[in-house]
């Protein structure tokens, strides 16, 4: 476990078709959670410095919809959307996620929101299914999946400077 | 969000444990695949199918040396994995960077809010 004050975004890819995104806040979790679900703060960091949000839609709670579009600098619009499945205020949000460009694909995304000292630690992990997914998924178990394979990749790609 | 669809098929083929064994099995070198069959307990048509897919997305390259065929890893095909998880990584600490922001903000309210009460 690294301990991150600010700054890098760890991603790790636990199991086949699974992701998980982790970072360290200097806030209460109650804070985070409200940055993370009101559509005011959410146009101001969800964008990442890439363009602009012109939709920020959140219906917060179960069986309700979101939908998130971005009109990036070179004027590229990019739009998600998907609903919400299970809110636990200040603690987990497991919602839905179709990018709109690929729309027969539907991910499921859980924010885990989980506080120590004044600081939160967000964790999405972000579970993407298609049948085809799915069933790669059962037969390979829960096992290391593909991080071993980005783990030999780190290795290949110092090779190949 | 969405995988670009260049490295979908890298992705698929590395996302069989089988197919990551005979990978694994390569990073340390040339390997004929008799050895291969050996290592990893399989029959050769099993083995050879793996293979097959590998080689379709570039990820392993073969050679013909008197009678033995040779494997070996080719990690430029692999490299788009990779440079995916890097680039998805950065969108996120960006995102996060600018979170951060938004919180100074809202403590900062807070904080307000309280010593107005």
């Amino acid at each position: 476990m690294k301990a991150t004050s600010s700054g890098t975004a760890t991603v790790t890819l636990p199991a086949d078709e699974q992701i998980l995104i982790t970072r360290e806040f200097d806030a209460p979790k109650e804070l985070v959670y409200k940055a993370f679900t009101t559509p005011e703060l959410v146009r101001q960091w969800w964008h990442a410095k890439r363009g602009e949000m012109t939709v920020a839609e959140i219906d917060l709670r179960v069986g309700g919809k979101w939908r998130y579009v971005m009109v990036a600098d070179g004027g590229t619009e990019v739009g998600f959307h998907g609903e919400y499945r299970e809110i636990v205020p200040n603690e987990r949000i497991v919602s839905t996620e179709i990018f709109e460009g690929y729309p027969d694909e539907e991910a499921v995304n859980t924010a885990t929101f989980t506080e120590a000292d004044g600081r939160t630690t967000l964790e999405i992990l972000v579970q993407h299914s298609s049948k085809q997914a799915r069933d790669m998924h059962i037969e390979s178990g829960m096992e290391e999946g593909l991080q071993d394979a980005l783990d030999l990749l780190e290795q290949v790609a110092v090779s190949l400077r | 969000m969405a995988r670009a669809a260049t490295t979908a098929d890298a992705f698929n083929a590395v996302a069989e444990p089988r197919r990551r064994q005979i990978l694994d099995a390569l990073a340390g070198g040339e390997r004929p695949v008799n050895d291969l069959v050996r290592q990893l307990g399989l029959a050769q048509p099993q083995v050879s199918k793996h293979l097959r897919v590998l080689r379709e997305v570039g990820a392993v390259d073969v050679r013909d040396e008197g009678r033995q065929r040779l494997y070996r890893l080719n990690g430029r095909a692999l490299k788009p994995i990779h440079d995916w998880v890097k680039e998805y990584e950065r969108l996120w600490s960006d995102r996060f960077d600018r979170l951060d922001a938004v919180l100074e903000d809202l403590k900062e309210k807070e904080e307000a809010d309280e010593s107005d009460e």
